[in-house]
């Protein structure tokens, strides 16, 4: 090995250009977000479970009107269960019951695209836990009826 | 106090406080240091680091500690059983021989003895043997290998370590690191001596085992080096003397080259400590900057550039110093 002094003081040189981007690193504002504590903002394309849609006229009600589609064209058979009543007074069906495997969904989107009456969206929800695979079968009309006790 | 000076004698209560003190700082500083390192390794790495345990994470190092403390002392069944043993202890011994000679004030040394540079210099590379004892009684490849390798490199470095340490005795005239702090009222000795400075901060941080220099125990390659096979408390051991073998290359290189505790308005003490951390912190950004050298480039750095470059200092020095 045989080094040039030019070497040595190019070789010393990036070493302080190295030691003088960390140094700016140091004093710049960190960029990890404190999950526990904070979260960051869910964007408005954000793929999580589907939620059924309220109803602009009735807000009691979502816009399912249990025509079945979503259970057809789903590629995993994920939507297990939708059931529904026509009430008196009322022209549309309306759902009851709508059993969601979210285990096997891979959010794909074909439901939210091929409901007729635009009652699915992907939800914003990305935080869901549970001890067993019963914990996310779950009901789309009871998680409606949650969000509307918050409100 | 008085009391206790005219039962035990002066030296004894001297030693007795020594020791305390010296305990104290080599805990302290540990807690300190693993603390500052990782909320330096976070913030160069634009993230927090600890932040959970008490304000800012500051007692991190206390939680960590309870855990080393609380854990079962395993010890592997081939291991060497005496020289596993061993080594944490010895260890341990120069890293607190080296704090009675450093002067933290003009009046805060435990002994001010004739030869303290010397001294130091003897007791830490005792570390090597430590080293060398736990690698081998570890019966493991990865701790002979990390341990071999760090012997190799202790021996290369201790030459300009030592080489340049010189040039500053020569002016000083004394091997009492009190009065070399002493001969540099007026003006520091990294002034009259830059070169010999920057090659007793490069080998220093190779002595210490740290990055770049850190092939003893290269997680990457080697586990975690020559304590592959140590836990819970033993583990602590080569911790604490790890940290406080920082902490000693940073107080000595403050004492040669940085005016010791000398200092405008504020103590002496504090002067000392702030010099000595900013050398620390100094070690610890090396760290996370710096990749790590290979073997080669790691001894023909030392042989080959180090020593030549501290031998010519120390000649050039020895010349003027003699017209």
């Amino acid at each position: 090995m045989t080094v040039s002094p030019n070497e040595i003081i190019k070789g010393a040189l990036s070493l302080i250009k190295g030691m003088g981007v960390t140094i700016v690193a140091f004093f710049q504002p960190v960029v990890t977000c404190q999950y526990p504590r904070e979260t960051i903002t869910i964007t408005p394309r954000f793929r999580g479970h589907t939620k059924l849609v309220v109803d602009d006229e009735n807000p009691d009600r979502t816009k399912c009107i249990v025509c079945g589609m979503c259970v057809k064209n789903c590629p995993s058979q994920s939507i297990k269960r939708v059931e529904g009543e026509k009430k008196e007074g009322e022209k549309k069906k309306t759902a009851t019951e709508y059993v969601l495997d979210f285990t096997t969904c891979s959010q794909c989107g074909i439901c939210v695209e091929t409901c007729p009456v635009d009652a699915l969206a992907f939800s914003a929800d990305y935080n869901r836990v549970g001890y067993k695979r019963e914990d996310f079968h779950f009901d789309l009309i009871k998680e409606f009826e949650k969000r509307k006790a918050r409100t | 106090m008085d009391e206790l000076i005219t039962i035990l004698g002066r030296e004894t209560v001297r030693t007795i406080l020594g020791l305390t003190g010296t305990f104290l700082i080599v805990v302290l500083n540990t807690l300190v240091l693993t603390w500052a390192e990782r909320k330096v390794a976070g913030h160069m790495q634009r993230r927090i680091g600890p932040k959970e345990v008490g304000p800012y994470g500051l007692l991190q190092p206390i939680a960590d500690t309870l855990k080393l403390l609380g854990k079962e002392i395993l010890t592997p069944r081939a291991v060497e059983r005496p020289l596993y043993y061993l080594a944490p202890t010895i260890v341990f011994i120069p890293v607190l021989v080296s704090f009675i000679v450093i002067p933290f004030d003009s009046y805060l040394q435990v002994k001010d003895i004739n030869v303290g540079i010397l001294v130091i210099l003897a007791f830490s590379s005792l570390s090597v043997l430590s080293i060398l004892f736990a690698g081998w009684g570890s019966n493991n490849k990865y701790s002979l290998i990390g341990s071999i390798r760090s012997v190799a490199q202790n021996i290369a470095y201790e030459i300009p370590l030592l080489l340049s340490i010189l040039p500053v005795i020569l002016i000083a005239n004394s091997l009492s690191l009190k009065d070399i702090v002493e001969a540099q009222k007026g003006i520091w000795f990294v002034v009259y001596q830059p070169v010999a400075f920057l090659t007793f901060f490069i080998a220093s941080v190779a002595e210490t085992n740290r990055t770049p220099f850190d092939l003893p125990e290269a997680e990457s390659e080697l586990v975690a080096g020559f304590h592959t096979e140590y836990s819970g408390m033993r583990f602590a051991f080569f911790f604490l003397a790890e940290y406080t073998n920082i902490f000693i290359v940073s107080a000595i290189a403050t004492t040669f080259f940085l005016g010791g505790y000398q200092g405008p308005i504020l103590p002496g003490i504090v002067w000392f400590f702030v010099k000595s951390y900013l050398l620390v912190f100094i070690i610890l950004w090396f760290r996370w900057t710096f990749p790590r050298v290979r073997f080669d480039q790691l001894l023909n750095f030392s042989w080959k550039i180090l020593i030549p470059v501290s031998l010519l200092n120390l000649l050039i020095t020895g010349g003027i110093l003699k017209i």
